[in-house]
């Protein structure tokens, strides 16, 4: 049934790309503000696998199923909270310690706070 | 698609609007302590503690009386395109045990804050409150939640509110665990959503209803499920994903460290449950067998994870020097035992997955082993706030100047090692009983070496207690009784459960689908 020119296949397949750079950034990367953007591409990957499953219809039956828009919707704000608690946090962390990584694990007496 | 043919599953019962109730409540609050001067924001909160203990235990006595699942459709409309809220047994037990615990860390915070009259209304005081109320509110909507859309959002509130409350101080250190926590969070919840999405895909359902009649398609399913579990796991902080729990956890002020140990953490857990439970046997149709197989092999999985965090993180805890780390490893350990619960219940055609007592004995775990650590945090709590510090070595003789503190401790121990009379005694008995008749010898050899460890670094902390000490410890400040007691009265709960064996057994069963329902063609 699906030729890799049918639309939603196409969405599909990036959506899957776009998972796998997202995962990929996650996992390598130690700094924590590419992080912050890797689970942001991730999290269109997903949208985007949401979108597939839409214009597939494949819930209700309907030409296209309007229901994951509506997750996806819902799915944007909370990766949007999401994202700026990270960014505040890491913000604060950089203020505090000058670094932007977690991979030193704090080291014991380092003059930390400014505050 | 054989739901839709029938009757309505979710009808709205006579007590369904307290469901609604249960999560909104708490809700409510966290926005009128936005609008409210500082000082009066912990008044907020207790009258909202009062009220929301109360819903939970009406939800409990409704549940009993009437021996049905409570039941809300919200505006009406019937899933899979509307949303249901719903509370079987075991939801209720979790809302009480929530509301209980919730309570008591809002009275021992608000006796902490009472130390230091300065800082009462200052913003850390101030900020704990609508994040108290947020993890409860987050709580309840999962723990009565159908759908698993709503329960995905239900557990990104709980992670928001959940982060800051570990860097409430404000230190570099807890900032860098408090963000450890939020990348293993987000990382976790995102993997949840993107099985939900492989499910909708499938199934054009997201209500747990739904999909546990429902079958066909099984590769999807499974890669969905090992999603979505795999980032629960992430959440629940099970071994070899615990690593951003103890410095977070130990991090925290003692009231946070609290809830976030004792309930934080058995929000994904219980999700994985549902799933297990209710989702994965669901496609047992025509292709059982393949899907049965790979039920059992997730549930495997899980239960040797579950064993190596036992083992792993028990050890971990009695090399620890500082006690509110050592509480948090002794954390992920007592996780381990929620997981060995999955093989051990494997259900089979008459004796569905929830009628076994490997089932009850994860149940009672789960509510005993909260109970107890947070009566353990608030005990450290104590402790530290007393001597100002928490390293073990420098401990000796603690019990003499904090005497409640030292027995809470020691009872909530109890429960941990799974000593009787304790809840964690019948927990881990049953789970025993079941490793051992159900042929699982390796199960119940780490059933019995966890508790040997658990023994090892509670009597360690015991033995500080009662220790003659060299030089006399001084604390730096007298510690009000009732801040001790608030530990001690849920140590006592957590040993109370103890005394009700089976008494649950009958309840936790309550709403859901009876065994002829099950096997019916």
């Amino acid at each position: 049934m699906s030729s890799i020119s049918n639309p939603a296949t196409l969405f599909g397949l990036c959506g899957a790309a776009l998972v796998g750079i997202g995962l990929f950034t996650v996992i390598v990367h130690p700094g924590l503000l590419r992080r912050i953007v890797g689970f942001n591409i991730l999290g269109a990957g997903i949208f985007l696998i949401f979108g597939a499953v839409a214009r597939r219809g494949a819930g209700a039956g309907f030409e296209g199923d309007p229901v994951p828009q509506a997750m996806v919707i819902t799915g944007i704000v909370v990766a949007f909270s999401a994202t700026a608690l990270a960014v505040a946090m890491l913000q604060r962390l950089f203020d505090l310690t000058g670094r932007a990584t977690l991979e030193p694990p704090a080291p014991e007496g380092r003059p930390g706070s400014e505050t | 698609m054989s739901a839709l043919a029938n009757a309505p599953f979710y009808v709205t019962t006579s007590g369904g609007y307290l469901l609604v109730l249960a999560i909104i409540l708490p809700a409510v609050a966290v926005l009128a302590m936005l609008l409210v001067p500082p000082r009066h924001v912990a008044r907020i909160a207790f009258a909202v503690m009062a009220a929301g203990l109360a819903v939970a235990l009406v939800i409990v006595a409704e549940l009993v009386g009437t021996g049905m699942a409570l039941a809300y459709v919200v505006g009406g409309w019937q899933p899979p395109l509307g949303l249901a809220l719903r509370a079987d047994g075991l939801s209720a037990a979790m809302l009480a045990m929530t509301a209980v615990v919730i309570c008591a860390t809002g009275l021992f915070a608000r006796f902490h804050q009472c130390l230091e009259p300065e800082t009462q209304d200052g913003r850390a005081a101030t900020t704990f409150w609508p994040l108290l109320m947020a993890i409860w509110s987050a709580l309840n909507a999962i723990f009565v939640g159908e759908d698993l859309f709503t329960l995905y959002v239900a557990l990104e509130l709980l992670t928001f509110a959940a982060v800051p409350l570990v860097c409430l101080d404000g230190r570099a250190e807890t900032i860098a665990a408090a963000l450890r926590y939020l990348m293993f969070a987000l990382l976790g919840s995102l993997l949840y959503l993107l099985g939900a999405a492989l499910l909708y895909g499938v199934f054009g359902a997201l209500d747990i209803h739904s999909l546990s009649r429902l079958d066909g398609g099984a590769p999807a399913v499974t890669v969905a499920l090992g999603l979505m579990i795999a980032g629960l796991l992430a959440k629940a902080a099970l071994f070899p994903l615990h690593l951003w729990l103890p410095p977070a956890h130990a991090g925290a002020p003692a009231a946070a460290s609290a809830v976030l140990s004792a309930l934080v953490i058995k929000a994904p857990v219980f999700l994985i449950l549902r799933l297990v439970l209710d989702v994965a046997p669901s496609s047992a149709g025509p292709l059982a067998g393949q899907i049965f197989i790979g039920q059992i092999l997730i549930g495997q999985i899980l239960a040797v994870l579950g064993a190596s965090s036992i083992l792993f993180c028990s050890v971990m805890a009695f090399r620890q020097q500082r006690l509110k780390l050592m509480i948090a490893y002794s954390t992920v350990a007592q996780i381990g035992y929620l997981f060995i619960v999955f093989p051990l219940a494997a259900g089979t055609e008459t004796l569905p997955a929830w009628g076994t007592i490997a089932w009850t004995g994860g149940a009672l775990q789960l509510v005993s082993h909260a109970l107890a650590k947070a009566a353990m945090f608030m005990a450290a709590g104590a402790v530290a706030e007393a001597f100002g510090h928490d390293r073990i070595s420098d401990l000796g003789g603690f019990g003499r100047i904090l005497p409640i503190s030292a027995l809470a401790f020691g009872l909530a121990g109890l429960s941990l090692m799974g000593l009787p009379p304790s809840g964690g005694f019948i927990a881990k008995c049953l789970l025993l009983t079941a490793a051992v008749t159900g042929g699982h010898p390796w199960l119940a050899a780490t059933i019995l070496a966890g508790g040997l460890l658990a023994g090892g670094y509670v009597f360690r902390i015991v033995d500080r207690a009662l220790a003659t000490p060299a030089v006399e410890l001084v604390a730096r400040r007298p510690i009000p009784r009732r801040l001790e007691a608030v530990a001690l009265v849920l140590a006592l709960a957590a040993v109370g459960v103890g005394f009700v064996p089976l008494q649950p057994f009958g309840f936790l069963q309550l709403g859901r689908p009876a065994v002829s329902a099950m096997v019916a063609p």
